[in-house]
């Protein structure tokens, strides 16, 4: 019955119309009905990822679900979706990450209700649209209407200092992107074509191929985002609401590797192979340094966007590494791991920063603060809340048995193919990973009760115990059972791998 | 057959696993009782099957190598949770499950009446479950699973009373050393998947002839080349120096004693610290093939067997004497491992597990009577009061000073001959080290014995009206650990160390016959008779005796006497108080240090250079520029004609010349 629907066109429009629809319940007079409203679309939209599920087929990599008619025909835009083993499961990541978020919201934001729940859902939908889209034009109009949305979400709910970080996400993330846009247009000049797919094809000379590269890289490592142009996140999640911050960690920053993977590594892969040091040494500064400056944090929010950076130094690590690692051995099948551990610990890093960025939302929700000082024995208060932060923590760590071991440790285990040296540094974050993560977590639970505000602290509401538990249980099965996520990804990556590495010069 | 033994192994492993998460889940609707029963009643169910296992395995002769299910398949490389049972296996199954069961007992009685008892339950199974999937991995990743594991429950475990700043502090410390040594352990781990193709235990070991005869090298350091077994082997040194608390990272281990005592029992002393032995003896057909790597687990056991043993001397704490025990004795193990006689090894790890869980839960024991007292110098004249635990003490502190018959002068005296025996590199300097630390052994623990059972009762008259011996929930075990602190070594040197038929090792320890230390110690042993009448002949025993002798001067006879010998020999004294001064060097360079690098980082490079600078400063020139543009548009009509002028003229200027 489902088989012939248009899946992906209805996960990208339920959540906006859905989204709109919200917003036209009104004030917070009607704060139930959005709520309510918010969870239906929700659900409707995870329901929706069953079939999406069930009918991938995971043996090939061609683009599946796919839909393609013509949008403004005269340029040759299409309105042209499809999946495959690298974008499929970052959709359900969006669904279910929305899904928590409206069910987290559910008691904590009071103001705003409907536009609340209306940001969400319209940048779930435009979220998906950057995932399944095969032209370049759609994907761009997706990548920069999903800014909107996130704009307002942190400038009307956020913190102190909302203004400022919500102008500086803006402008950074949209600086960025301008560059990728004048790439697309002079690939579509050559190819004839916006089609993403056309563009694997293109003939390109090593100059031209930089040129992209550069432009790509502008867009995508600021999404990211990659050391030097990183300055702009912590200051986003600070000031974002818990919703917030847990979007832009575990979805928003995942498109700049996703771009990566879509774009630079298979269109200018030559540019990839000469850049590829540029490319491994930033990733390893934001693993080390990164590290290092969020030891200095007193914020804890801040703390974990640094954190958040440093694991994306992962990601990049491991996609980049792909080339590394086939000059050394000449083996295809030698650099599966490492792409492959890049992606579990793109969608890993979703489920435990984002349990983390939750968990501080219930503590600042109680007493107003974000700082680490004002807090202390927060586990004689909380303790089911403070075992829940523990977990996401060690996978934070990369505790083998978490989710958020099984990248780190493709990756590295990969990185010795590449280089001792390069090795030897990605694993200084088992040192540095539990040294900012256990000094915060033992400054803020542990010790005597520290002031009043933790003396009198409510225990979960029930909404923020489910959304808690549902993260850990996905934290601990991708742990125990990555497989089951890997075995999607084999057959693209097969193909990403192919074409990545086959020399695209005239 | 090989289905059984998995299956067995399956329900042994995970047994424990389910008794950690019922409590751990429900630790609030569950009574204690309940807790006891479920945790109790699994664990008497593993050990009991490792009995089972071990009659099939050591006596029966079947192995088993099966793979449970595949982790992670990618590329070609394929990552498995499978377990490996072989003798070496089935003697780590039996000493755990052994002394986790007492713990488990023990700590009914110890930790009776505290409020997170349920929790406390669940922990301890918990880190049993992680204990067995170290010993039982036929894998390095379920090894690391393991390692990790058990590293995530000790740190839970010392700062189990998390209101204590210093149990918060020593479990952060253990966590982040232990992690330095994994970072070691995890390079080991990727070369030796870049260079074996493979993570699996039984390839590993079977390319590793083939990879030493080819002496395959590595460059690290551009223009230098360096035999990957070598590489290999030391960074799983390192591994095992994290957590076998190995000098310079044994820092953490004293720091431990802030958790429960069951715990510094259980972990801390019996189990988890010896993983690194184990672990070394697991690689030995890795490990054998590597000089170099030997000669640095010779030194560095060595040198931890006589230097942390000396510090113990001056601990007035009962705990943290036998702590630095600890500390000392794994010195010995690993001083064991790099002569290559790693069945002396384990053979000194299966004694140590039962006479030092048997000090500890004898020590507290003595806490409890004490009400949680644990300075020495406020007890004195307990044996009156608490025959049994005063007793198991001393066959305790016997076996630990190696003296005939007891379970440690067998295993000890071993290893004191593997090493004199030994041709490597850096022996020499070894057995004298070890032949030292028997003295030094004798003087620590039987200082700590005097102060704490003989002499004058030092506390309070309040306190003196209250004590008593302990219940049978604690004593219980007590006599129980001292059943093996006694017997296990006479019964067992013989099939372990040298085997003639039957043994208890057989083909899971690999040496090359050029470093067989124990095969010519063998032609020398005739019976254990034999042995403990020709020990009065040798060094070791004479240097025993006299630090227990030594001991009874000073602390029994002229109780004035220890403060003369600090008086005389300051500076002594002090350096060993200072513990060497890691502890200082840590704090003030690595931590503090640290901690100055990571601010700066923060302040100078990211906030003040990469943000304000550039990011900020960018907008900021966007804004003057733009404010000076507005200046440029004023909207008077003389402004523009007047620059129309200036430029026409420039213009034409330009044109003509």
């Amino acid at each position: 019955m489902l088989t012939n629907a248009p899946l992906l066109s209805l996960l990208i429009w339920v959540p906006i119309v859905g989204g709109a629809l919200c917003l036209l319940t009104g004030g917070d007079d009607n704060a139930s009905r959005a709520r309510v409203l918010a969870l239906i679309v929700s659900l409707v939209a995870l329901a929706l990822c069953v079939p999406l599920y069930l009918g991938f087929d995971m043996n090939t990599f061609k683009m599946q679900f796919s839909e393609n008619i013509p949008w403004i025909a005269r340029y040759g835009i299409y309105y042209h979706l499809g999946v495959d083993g690298i974008s499929m499961p970052m959709i359900i990541l969006s669904t279910f990450t929305t899904f928590v978020v409206v069910v987290a919201a559910w008691n904590a934001i009071k103001t705003n209700v409907s536009q609340y729940m209306a940001a969400f859902l319209i940048m779930q939908g435009m979220m998906i649209g950057v995932f399944a889209s095969l032209d370049s034009i759609l994907f761009y109009v997706f990548w920069e209407g999903m800014l909107i949305p996130m704009y307002l979400c942190i400038g009307m709910w956020g913190g102190a200092n909302r203004t400022y970080a919500s102008i500086k996400f803006f402008l950074y993330t949209f600086l960025g992107s301008a560059l990728m846009l004048v790439a697309i247009l002079y690939m579509r000049y050559h190819a004839g074509s916006f089609g993403i797919l056309d563009f694997y094809h293109l003939k390109l000379s090593m100059s031209e191929q930089i040129l992209i590269f550069i432009a790509f890289l502008f867009a995508f490592a600021v999404k990211v985002p990659m050391w030097p142009v990183h300055t702009w996140l912590p200051d986003a999640h600070t000031e974002a609401p818990a919703g917030g911050s847990v979007v832009l960690a575990a979805l928003m920053l995942k498109m700049g590797i996703y771009g990566f993977l879509r774009f630079s590594m298979p269109i200018v892969p030559d540019a990839c192979q000469h850049l590829v040091w540029l490319m491994i040494i930033l990733s390893l500064i934001a693993i080390v340094y990164i590290a290092m400056v969020a030891i200095a944090q007193t914020d804890m929010k801040r703390l974990i966007a640094y954190s958040s950076i440093a694991h994306m130094g992962f990601a990049t690590l491991g996609c980049f590494m792909i080339y590394l690692i086939i000059a050394k051995t000449g083996n295809h099948r030698d650099a599966y791991m490492s792409l492959e551990g890049s992606m579990m610990q793109m969608i890993s890093h979703a489920f435990s920063t984002g349990g983390m960025f939750f968990s501080v939302g219930i503590l600042y929700d109680r007493l107003h603060s974000r700082m680490i000082k004002d807090y202390g024995g927060v586990a004689h208060k909380m303790p089911i809340f403070a075992a829940l932060f523990m977990l996401f923590a060690m996978s934070n760590v990369a505790l083998p048995g978490t989710s958020g071991f099984v990248g780190e440790f493709m990756v590295v285990l990969s990185a010795f193919k590449a280089s001792f040296w390069v090795t030897f540094f990605a694993a200084t974050t088992l040192v540095l990973g539990a040294i900012y993560t256990l000094w915060m977590y033992k400054r803020v639970f542990y010790g005597p009760v520290a002031s009043d505000g933790v003396a009198n602290l409510r225990k979960m509401y029930p909404s923020e115990a489910i959304v808690l538990v549902l993260l850990g249980f996905i934290v601990i099965f991708f742990g125990v059972y990555p497989d089951a996520l890997l075995n999607v990804f084999h057959a693209s990556v097969g193909h990403l791998l192919k074409i990545s590495l086959q020399t695209k010069l005239v | 057959m090989d289905n059984l033994i998995h299956n067995i192994t399956l329900v042994i492993v995970f047994a424990p696993l389910v008794g950690a998460l019922s409590t751990g889940l429900f630790c609030r609707k569950i009574s204690k009782g309940l807790t006891f029963a479920i945790t109790i009643g699994l664990m008497t169910l593993a050990f009991g099957l490792s009995v089972y296992l071990a009659k099939l395995v050591i006596f029966d002769g079947y192995t088993s190598n099966e793979i449970v299910y595949t982790w992670v398949k990618s590329g070609t490389f394929q990552f498995n949770v499978g377990f490996l049972v072989d003798k070496l296996t089935v003697l780590m199954l039996l000493t755990v499950n052994f002394v986790s069961l007492m713990v488990h007992v023990y700590s009914i009685g110890y930790m009776e009446g505290d409020k997170g008892i349920v929790r406390f339950f669940s922990y301890i199974s918990g880190f049993t479950f992680a204990m067995l999937m170290l010993v039982t991995a036929n894998n390095f990743f379920q090894l690391f699973f393991g390692w990790e594991g058990v590293g995530l429950v000790s740190y839970l475990l010392i700062g189990f009373w998390f209101n204590r700043p210093t149990a918060n502090f020593g479990s952060l410390k253990a966590f982040v050393v232990n992690r330095v040594g994994d970072f070691g352990f995890i390079l080991a781990i990727a070369a030796i998947l870049n260079y074996f193709g493979t993570i699996d235990y039984a390839q590993v070991f079977a390319l590793a002839p083939q990879m030493a005869a080819n002496n395959v090298t590595m460059s690290i350091i551009g223009g230098t080349h360096s035999s990957v077994i070598s590489v290999i082997g030391i960074l799983l040194l390192i591994g095992a120096m994290g957590k076998s608390a190995q000098v310079p990272l044994h820092v953490w281990l004293p720091e431990s004693m802030e958790g429960p005592t069951p715990i510094s029992a259980l972990i801390h002393a019996a189990t988890m610290v010896t993983a690194g032995i184990f672990m070394i003896c697991r690689m030995s057909p890795i490990i054998e093939y590597s000089q170099v790597t030997l000669s640095l687990i010779l030194v560095i056991g060595a040198t931890g067997a006589l230097f942390t043993g000396l510090v113990g001397i001056v601990q007035h704490d009962i705990k943290r004497v036998v702590a630095y025990s600890t500390l000392s004795q794994l010195g010995y193990m690993m001083a064991a491992l790099g002569a290559s006689a790693y069945a002396a090894g384990m053979f000194h790890l299966m004694t140590h597990a039962a006479f030092k869980a048997l000090l500890f839960l004898a020590a507290g024991s003595v806490i409890i009577a004490m009400h949680h007292e644990q300075d020495m110098r406020n007890m004195g004249g307990l044996r009156k009061y608490m025959p049994i635990t005063y007793i198991t003490f001393l066959i305790g502190a016997l076996s630990l000073a190696a003296i005939p018959p007891f379970a440690g002068f067998f295993s000890k005296d071993a290893i004191i001959e593997a090493v004199k025996t030994a041709t490597i590199a850096g022996s020499d300097y070894a057995y004298i080290c070890v032949l030292i630390g028997s003295f030094v052994t004798a003087t620590y623990i039987f200082r700590a014995f005097f102060l704490t059972f003989h002499g004058k009762e030092r506390m309070s008259d309040k306190l003196k009206q209250q004590l008593h011996e302990t219940k049978f929930v604690v004593t219980g075990p007590l006599m129980a650990l001292a059943i093996p602190a006694i017997f296990l070594g006479m019964l067992i040197i013989k099939p372990i160390l040298y085997p003639n038929g039957f043994s208890l090792l057989g083909k899971s320890i690999f040496v090359l016959p050029q470093h067989n230390v124990l095969a010519s110690m063998g032609e020398e042993f005739h019976g254990v008779l034999a042995m403990v009448n020709h020990s009065v002949q040798t060094l070791p025993f004479w240097f025993a005796v006299s630090g227990i002798f030594v001991t009874w001067l000073c602390y029994n006879r002229f109780p004035e006497l220890p403060a003369k010998i600090v008086k005389r020999f300051g500076i002594f004294y002090n350096i060993l108080v200072m513990k060497y001064g890691f502890d200082d060097f840590n704090q003030i360079v690595i931590v503090r240090g640290g901690h100055r690098v990571a601010q700066w980082l923060y302040q100078v490079t990211d906030s003040e250079f990469i943000d304000d600078t550039f990011v900020n400063g960018s907008g900021r020139v966007v804004n003057a520029v733009s404010i000076a543009m507005r200046q440029l548009q004023s909207g008077y009509l003389y402004h523009y004609a007047f620059a129309m002028i200036v430029g026409l003229v420039a213009f034409l200027v330009w044109l003509i010349f």
